[in-house]
């Protein structure tokens, strides 16, 4: 094909692009989405590959075979670990952008130096950093959100580790500069490599000391790089199909890592670098506060009076793999005519977006899911509030305790429900060590169990006392 | 105005602005600024109105469309002049990118079919 041609065919996969990614604005267009973007990729792969400059087939044939079989392995994967599949896409994401970078970085320095303008180098050091440190920082990110054993939960940090991380991004920077200084000499070939070396170094340093509640917005800031190490690429190829779909992504993931910060009340930088969610070392609260529980039996009786009821799901409804059982309690509750809805924090599971997915999984219709906002504007007039696995994103100390490491965070207002049903295995606090003062108020009613065992018993209760 | 425009972009580019090729690249380099500038704010425009119930769908699909980084890879794994060493770059980043290719598009079809409105189960 000839270069204009392939020209237009970029300029058909930019829109189809584009498209793709507006028809993804409800779930009743979505799928159209995704055939566009599979147009627009069969697009650019096709007409790259009939590109007068491309020859070897082979090369290009056997990796793309390769690849069929991961590829759909990775697409079957549980729901609840679409987090992890999702960083390690994105780890690849950068290996393949650094390694394009490298690739025609050496090409270049042994075939055409005087290719290597001060400008494409500047795009090439830019690739490869943003490349490769997302390729080890996405690989942590992927470890800590599989529980791999050897990659720590909990932050791991230790003293003086933010100038460490910063002086070897500072390092790669300077060597950058020198190189795009004189990129054609031997010196400058070595310093590449150190940049390739430092760039892999970082990554997974600036990861690390990140606790894994504060995974979903990391994986949205490196899903941002993984964009932006594509759009340099496009700048290094002269490629506007590059540029225009890396920077598609790349604000795709700005957007989705300003939500998750917004949603948390922290800024980048504290997410980056405040290592939050280490075990709070606070003294031992001296009194026993009173807090007041409720079997199942009595639960679904009071459930069954109500005639609003918002159900608040977390995560850890989905690692007890309750959606299903929750999905029988509100066909159960919809049948009597009582309204029930499902409130979903943005933070809510472990990428933005993912109790919805849990969610849809187990059939929940989908307009029953609120966002935060909508569900706050009508607790007050709602029954019965049942929290299932969720817990700081309920705490009000959120919104009065200055001295709460969450004061700020937005939260559902379930205290501001007539009653308040907890489903918890104990009175231990949660992930981030902050006791809920949720628990102790007087309209709280905790129900001890495990999340499934607790719904199905209700579920139970409520099909016995229909017939 | 123009020439001082100009004599900026080429050099930034890295060129002799006083050579015509330098000019052009110059040219070329700011077209492609304007192009990113203006895809990022599409880009914007269109996420921000993408229902916050398909956020994770609309991660994996944006994971299948940042590995348009095929193209650049398939340019260096097929290429005509590389030597074996690069090429196998290349062809390495062309299994990376293929990879999510293949497992975004499928995976983000899989979740977009779980969205249902209440069909079968009238209250």
């Amino acid at each position: 094909m000839n270069a204009v041609l392939v020209q237009l065919a970029y300029l058909a996969a930019t829109a189809l692009f584009v498209l793709s990614l507006h028809w993804m604005n409800t779930p009743k267009t979505a799928r159209r989405g995704v055939f566009s973007g599979v147009a627009a990729m069969t697009i650019a792969v096709l007409a790259t590959w009939s590109g007068a400059n491309v020859t070897r087939h082979w090369w290009v044939l056997i990796p793309i075979l390769i690849a069929v079989a991961p590829g759909i392995w990775l697409s079957l994967v549980p729901l609840t670990a679409v987090p992890q599949r999702t960083a390690l896409s994105h780890a690849f994401g950068g290996l393949a952008a650094g390694l394009v970078g490298t690739a025609k970085y050496f090409y270049w320095l042994n075939h055409e130096t005087e290719a290597l303008t001060a400008f494409r180098m500047t795009a090439i050091i830019l690739e490869i950093i943003l490349g490769y440190l997302t390729f080890t920082g996405s690989l942590i990110a992927a470890g800590k959100l599989q529980e791999v054993k050897w990659i720590p939960q909990r932050p791991w940090v230790y003293k003086g580790q933010n100038y460490v991380n910063l002086g070897a991004f500072a390092l790669a920077v300077l060597f950058g500069v020198l190189v795009i200084l004189s990129p054609g000499t031997t010196t400058s070939a070595v310093l590449f490599v150190l940049i390739i070396v430092l760039s892999l170094n970082f990554g997974w340093m600036l990861v690390m000391p990140i606790g894994g509640a504060d995974m979903p917005t990391v994986i949205a800031i490196l899903n941002s790089y993984a964009g932006l190490s594509a759009v340099a690429m496009g700048f290094v190829l002269d490629n506007k199909l590059l540029i225009t779909a890396g920077a598609l992504d790349g604000s795709s993931g700005l957007i989705l890592s300003i939500i998750m910060c917004r949603a948390m009340n922290r800024s980048f930088a504290n997410v980056l670098f405040g290592a939050f969610g280490q075990v709070a070392k606070k003294a031992a609260a001296g009194e026993q506060k009173q807090y007041k529980s409720e079997n199942a039996e009595g639960a679904a009786q009071m459930l069954e009076q109500a005639t609003r009821v918002v159900i608040v799901p977390g995560y850890g409804m989905a690692v007890a793999q309750a959606q299903h059982k929750v999905r029988e309690l509100y066909d159960l509750l919809s049948k009597r005519g009582i309204n029930v809805t499902f409130a979903i924090h943005p933070v809510a599971g472990r990428m933005p977006g993912h109790m919805n997915v849990l969610l849809a999984e187990a059939d929940i219709p989908y307009e029953r899911l609120q966002e935060m906002e909508d569900a706050n504007s009508e607790l007050p007039q709602t029954d019965v509030a049942l929290v299932i696995g969720a817990n700081d994103v309920t705490n009000p100390a959120a919104r009065h305790d200055k001295t709460s490491p969450i004061y700020g965070m937005p939260i559902i207002d379930v205290d501001k429900a007539r009653t308040v049903m907890v489903i918890k295995r104990s009175m231990n606090p949660g992930f981030a060590g902050i006791d809920n003062e949720l628990y102790y108020m007087p309209n709280t009613l905790m129900l001890f169990g495990d999340a499934k065992a607790f719904v199905g018993e209700m579920v139970k209760n409520l099909s016995g006392a229909g017939h | 105005m123009v020439q001082a425009f100009l004599a900026v972009g080429a050099a930034v580019a890295g060129a002799d602005p006083a050579a015509a090729s330098g000019a052009g690249a110059s040219l070329d380099l700011m077209s492609m600024l304007f192009v990113f500038m203006l895809a990022t704010f599409i880009g914007v425009g269109v996420i921000l109105r993408v229902s916050r119930l398909l956020h994770t769908p609309l991660m994996s699909i944006t994971n299948a469309i940042s590995a348009i980084a095929v193209v650049g890879s398939i340019i260096v794994a097929g290429g005509e002049h590389y030597p074996t060493g690069i090429r196998v770059l290349g062809a390495v980043a062309l299994f990376c990118s293929m990879t999510n290719i293949i497992s975004g598009f499928l995976i983000t079809d899989r979740m977009l079919k779980m969205f249902k409105t209440r069909e079968g189960g009238k209250p």
